[in-house]
């Protein structure tokens, strides 16, 4: 796999694996906005995916398209991060997994509409102004319910404290990412963290939350060597249909 | 039809005040909020906007049903633009119900504990990727056979609310029937699908617009002050008259063997639904309702603390703007 199409794909396995868990919510969400904005804001990933995975299926040039490396790929070949394919829990975990990725995504997408390649740099201007509003929403979001009662502000520590292992692999760069930075000029995860830290960190104290202590990250999500167990079961789901009727055009 | 069965009201109230507010509907005014109406006219327009807000919310399950198993990006992507939109119907309708004087939580605590009801079709299970080609092209068919004249109805906000659904709910009947199309060129397996799906939605979908006009008590007033627009045998008729050959284009058989052309009414003669099956689905015993009224309790029980927690979040706010001032 050429490093564009594995830069591609990682792209695309993030929207399409953080699209599906927020699709779980359907209709089961805290309050009526809260429905409306889970749904819109799984739309705009799958949206996204759509034109990551359809870039990736043509830069690799073997004849697939998104939908069959979204349906036909197993677990091992998917390079999304393993913070996104955590299960969704309650919505205070559902909300913090959010927030985590997405000012991370929004750093990334901004850099990426920079980039040389005319085609990443048009799909990252389309998708920059969607993350935006998602990481003012679950900044939005973790503050009134880090700062809210007893309850919400324990939920919202616990799913902080949950969450925070997989933070790291975020900001873990490879070959993959430095090959895309030399040809095109994409963003290096290392440099991310900063930007990042200055984005969230603020966010976190207003809410009243604590930053766990610990350094240590779970890795295996982006390069595909080790994903949670999760995944399978969110592909079983997401696949089945798919991969029951073969050939099928739906 | 979203609101069935709607039990109107009588009103007690001032027999000019009455003559008076009956001759602006005649005259095809609108009726806004404050303007003054009577009791059993606001009573009858809460119970029935709230049964179509109330229908539009549990309308999400059986379509969230499918949303995870969605065979393509692209079906995933214009069912969740479709429970989006559900959504946001359920939140103008609600809107328009609070202008009659009732919050929207009073509303949902009265779905929860089951003294409102919302539209007896979402009772029936979702069982295979076509049931959402036919919740598209028939229930949604359906809903907006009721929804068309109801933009010209007497309440307002009503009115302008159902202006926006209906351009909504013709989009995702378009795509409800695209779907069947896409199953209907398919493989055997698919064609199955969809003639399963017609065989199991047809007559629910019949039901939708309430008992036959001989056994409909609650017409007259209705119609009257302009909140009902047709009666429930008049729009069954039309949308029977409309799907069958849209079934025949499809390649589908309508589940009804008396279904015949009457060349002499310029219509379809076809055979009622189960009204005792309807009556049963109304009083808890449809195949879904204990699942779907689970469903929501689950949601609004668990989705307590991030409300109580946003709320606290606003009022710590506001106090803190308070002491700034």
């Amino acid at each position: 796999m050429s490093d564009l199409v594995t830069y591609l794909t990682r792209l695309g396995d993030n929207t399409l694996v953080l699209g599906h868990r927020l699709s779980e919510w359907c209709g089961r969400g805290p309050a009526l906005e809260e429905d409306i904005a889970l749904a819109n804001t799984a739309l705009d990933l799958i949206g996204q995916t759509q034109m990551w995975l359809g870039y990736a299926a043509e830069a690799e040039a073997k004849g697939r398209t998104a939908d069959d490396l979204a349906m036909g790929r197993d677990v091992w070949d998917f390079r999304n991060l393993l913070l996104l394919e955590q299960p969704n829990g309650d919505f205070g975990r559902t909300i913090m997994r959010s927030f985590l990725f997405d000012h991370w995504h929004l750093l990334m997408l901004r850099g990426l509409t920079q980039v040389s390649d005319a085609r990443m740099a048009g799909i990252a201007a389309k998708a920059v102004k969607e993350v935006a509003y998602h990481a003012d929403r679950s900044a939005e979001l973790v503050v009134g319910l880090g700062d809210g009662t007893e309850e919400s502000h324990r939920r919202m520590q616990d799913a902080l404290d949950r969450l925070w292992p997989y933070v790291g692999e975020m900001f873990i760069g490879d070959e993959v990412d430095a090959a895309t930075a030399a040809e095109f000029g994409a963003p290096v995860p290392d440099m991310l963290r900063a930007p990042w830290d200055d984005a969230v960190l603020p966010i976190l104290a207003q809410a009243t939350l604590t930053v766990p202590d610990g350094a240590f990250a779970h890795q295996g999500g982006k390069t595909g060597a080790r994903h949670t167990e999760h995944l399978g079961h969110m592909l079983t789901t997401m696949q089945w249909l798919h991969r029951a009727y073969p050939g099928a055009n739906w | 039809m979203y609101a069935q069965m709607i039990k109107s009201e009588a009103s007690q109230d001032d027999p000019e005040k009455l003559a008076a507010f009956q001759a602006r509907i005649d005259r095809g005014e609108k009726i806004e909020p404050k303007d003054w109406m009577p009791e059993g006219y606001r009573k009858t327009l809460i119970r029935q906007i709230g049964q179509h807000a109330h229908s539009e919310i549990v309308g999400q399950l059986p379509e969230g049903n499918w949303v995870t198993r969605a065979p393509t990006l692209e079906r995933k992507a214009i069912l969740l633009a479709k429970v989006q939109d559900e959504a946001g119907h359920g939140l103008y309708l609600y809107c328009a119900a609070e202008t009659l004087g009732i919050s929207r939580d009073e509303m949902t605590e009265m779905l929860l504990d089951g003294r409102m009801k919302y539209s007896s079709i979402f009772n029936y299970p979702t069982l295979t990727w076509a049931d959402m080609g036919a919740v598209g092209w028939l229930v949604d068919g359906a809903a907006i056979m009721n929804q068309v004249p109801l933009q010209r109805t007497s309440y307002g906000p009503y009115a302008r609310a159902m202006v926006r659904i209906c351009k909504e709910e013709s989009f995702h009947q378009r795509q409800g029937f695209d779907v069947m199309m896409k199953m209907c060129q398919g493989s055997e397996a698919q064609k199955r699908m969809a003639q399963d799906a017609l065989n199991r939605f047809w007559f629910p979908s019949l039901m939708m617009f309430g008992p036959s006009d001989k056994d409909s008590k609650h017409s007259a007033q209705s119609m009257k002050w302009r909140i009902k627009m047709n009666t429930n045998d008049e729009l069954r008729q039309k949308f029977v008259d409309q799907t069958v050959p849209q079934a025949e284009y499809l390649g589908l058989t309508v589940p009804d063997p008396d279904l015949t052309w009457n060349e002499e009414t310029g219509h379809y003669d076809f055979t009622e639904p189960d009204w005792a099956e309807f009556m049963e689905v109304l009083a808890g015993n449809g195949p879904c309702n204990r699942d779907r009224m689970e469903a929501r309790n689950r949601a609004w029980d668990e989705g307590a603390w991030v409300r109580e927690g946003l709320m606290a979040h606003a009022t710590k706010q506001r106090a803190v703007s308070v002491a700034a001032e």
